[in-house]
């Protein structure tokens, strides 16, 4: 199983190519409002992070997501059930 | 947070748009002429965005056979299928649309919107697997929230992202539902169902197929791309629209499995609102008399499409995607688009516009529907009206690139 801090790591990386030039991403970074993201966009990076963790995102947990912390949590909660 | 501050955006964006001296996603028709002409700002204008691909709005016969349902059955059923009755028309034309697919039986909603929505919502729930394809309507995505299933998205008309996903599913892939649409209303590409097949025939699952912008147009006998590619056998769940090829408004689904009849007792968007009304199923019911009795209009509807797509291609135009009733071209950005389609308008034309991110990628389109009632001349006046636009306002296509 993956560990919490290696997800955001990895996924600080997968975000810098997404959001605007010069954010640091960190857990509190607001994936809408910081990195400028609209819905599509956010649904598009899940593809990326699916293909990064060999995981699969539902969608439906977009609502409880607002920050690079909430999304490493849901991965790790989907890497730890394989 | 208040109330409508959510909406300082929307304002934001539409005072943008109001600057052109119309809102593009306002366009008031003042009179309509025929399928394919109205008026609009006092002119006289193409219509080249309706959907109304067969032209049949307007058919003689669609028309006669609402006049009667009008005067024999009234003008509303003021109320649901299920608490209020169904008239006989209604069960008819599920009658009709099963025979038309060769399948066991149909149900018919009030909308296309509905359909979608009260199949996922009907069908599906908390706990089951949804896999839609990224580019599918806003009609699916809404379905499966009101269903509480799980969603999960796969890259669009990428079989291969699909079956790594239903390979994730383990046990469960067996009885997930794979969403498709047979043609997407933006771009109007077309889905590699067979390939699409495949996945579901190695994998498990059952496959809904919405072909929206496909009947009527596609399949030797107007059945869509499922007939066109052969593949119609595979589908399980067949969900359509009466409000595009069939003139009228309202969607169903077809289905050969027996458990379809018991979605009615499951799906909210079937129980808790009003029936169609008698004239919207007569129209529908003669419309579809009409699709399945012949290939001349969709072979008009052909002939129409290809023109257009030629003409566009020779004035440098970016288009989506291989010919079809939908054309779409792909402008550099929005503002780009914006003037392309105010220029359109006040040359006697009226397509539509569509932005992100409503759009997949966000590219910034102007969208042609094609119909078989547009005459080769209106054809030409169209193509003209790009001519005039390219060379005399200096719009400049993207480079061919949706993304994909």
């Amino acid at each position: 199983m993956l560990q919490y801090p290696q997800i955001v790591a990895e996924l600080g990386s997968e975000l810098a190519a997404f959001g605007p030039r010069g954010v640091e991403i960190t857990e509190d970074t607001d994936l809408l409002a910081d990195l400028e993201l609209d819905s599509l966009q956010v649904m598009n990076l899940l593809l990326q992070i699916e293909d990064r963790f060999d995981i699969s995102i539902p969608v439906s947990i977009l609502p409880d997501v607002r920050t690079v912390k909430d999304l490493a949590l849901q991965i790790a909660h989907l890497t730890g059930e394989r | 947070m208040g109330l409508f501050d959510k909406f300082h955006g929307l304002a934001a964006a539409r005072r943008d748009l109001e600057a052109l001296g119309i809102d593009p996603f306002g366009v008031q028709i003042e009179r309509m002429i025929s399928p394919t002409e109205g008026m609009i700002r006092g002119r006289h204008t193409i219509l080249a965005g309706t959907n109304n691909y067969l032209g049949l709005t307007f058919d003689p016969g669609c028309v006669a056979a609402a006049h009667r349902a009008l005067d024999a059955e009234g003008t509303g059923t003021t109320g649901s299928r299920m608490a209020n009755g169904s008239y006989s028309g209604h069960r008819r034309l599920e009658k009709e649309l099963a025979a038309f697919y060769g399948m066991r039986d149909a149900i018919v909603f009030s909308t296309g919107y509905q359909a979608n929505l009260g199949m996922l919502a009907g069908l599906t729930g908390p706990g089951d697997v949804v896999l839609i394809d990224g580019d599918c309507h806003a009609s699916i995505y809404d379905g499966c929230r009101l269903a509480g299933a799980e969603i999960i998205r796969f890259r669009h008309n990428n079989a291969a992202d699909l079956a790594r996903r239903m390979e994730r599913l383990g046990e469960r892939a067996a009885d997930a539902l794979i969403v498709v649409e047979g043609v997407y209303s933006m771009l109007g590409d077309r889905a590699p169902l067979e390939d699409i097949v495949a996945v579901k025939r190695k994998h498990g699952g059952y496959l809904l197929v919405d072909e929206a912008h496909s009947l009527g147009v596609l399949g030797e006998r107007g059945r869509g791309l499922v007939e066109e590619l052969g593949v119609l056998a595979h589908v399980d769940f067949i969900v359509g629209t009466f409000s595009k090829s069939l003139g009228g408004a309202g969607g169903f689904c077809v289905s050969d499995l027996p458990e379809l009849d018991l979605v009615r007792y499951s799906s909210r968007p079937y129980i808790f609102t009003a029936s169609p009304s008698p004239a919207t199923i007569a129209s529908t019911r003669q419309a579809l008399a009409v699709l399945a009795a012949g290939r001349d209009l969709r072979v008009r509807l052909r002939d129409n499409f290809m023109r257009l797509h030629a003409g566009l291609i020779a004035l440098g135009y970016s288009l989506a995607a291989p010919p079809g009733a939908v054309i779409a071209v792909v402008l550099r950005d929005r503002v780009e688009a914006l003037r392309c389609w105010s220029l359109l308008l006040e040359r006697g034309v009226y397509v539509n516009l569509m932005l992100p991110p409503a759009t997949p990628n966000g590219v910034a389109l102007i969208r042609c529907s094609v119909s078989a009632a547009h005459t080769p001349a209106q054809i030409d006046a169209i193509c003209a009206a790009f001519a005039d636009v390219r060379s005399s306002a200096g719009i400049v296509a993207a480079e061919c690139d949706t993304g994909r």
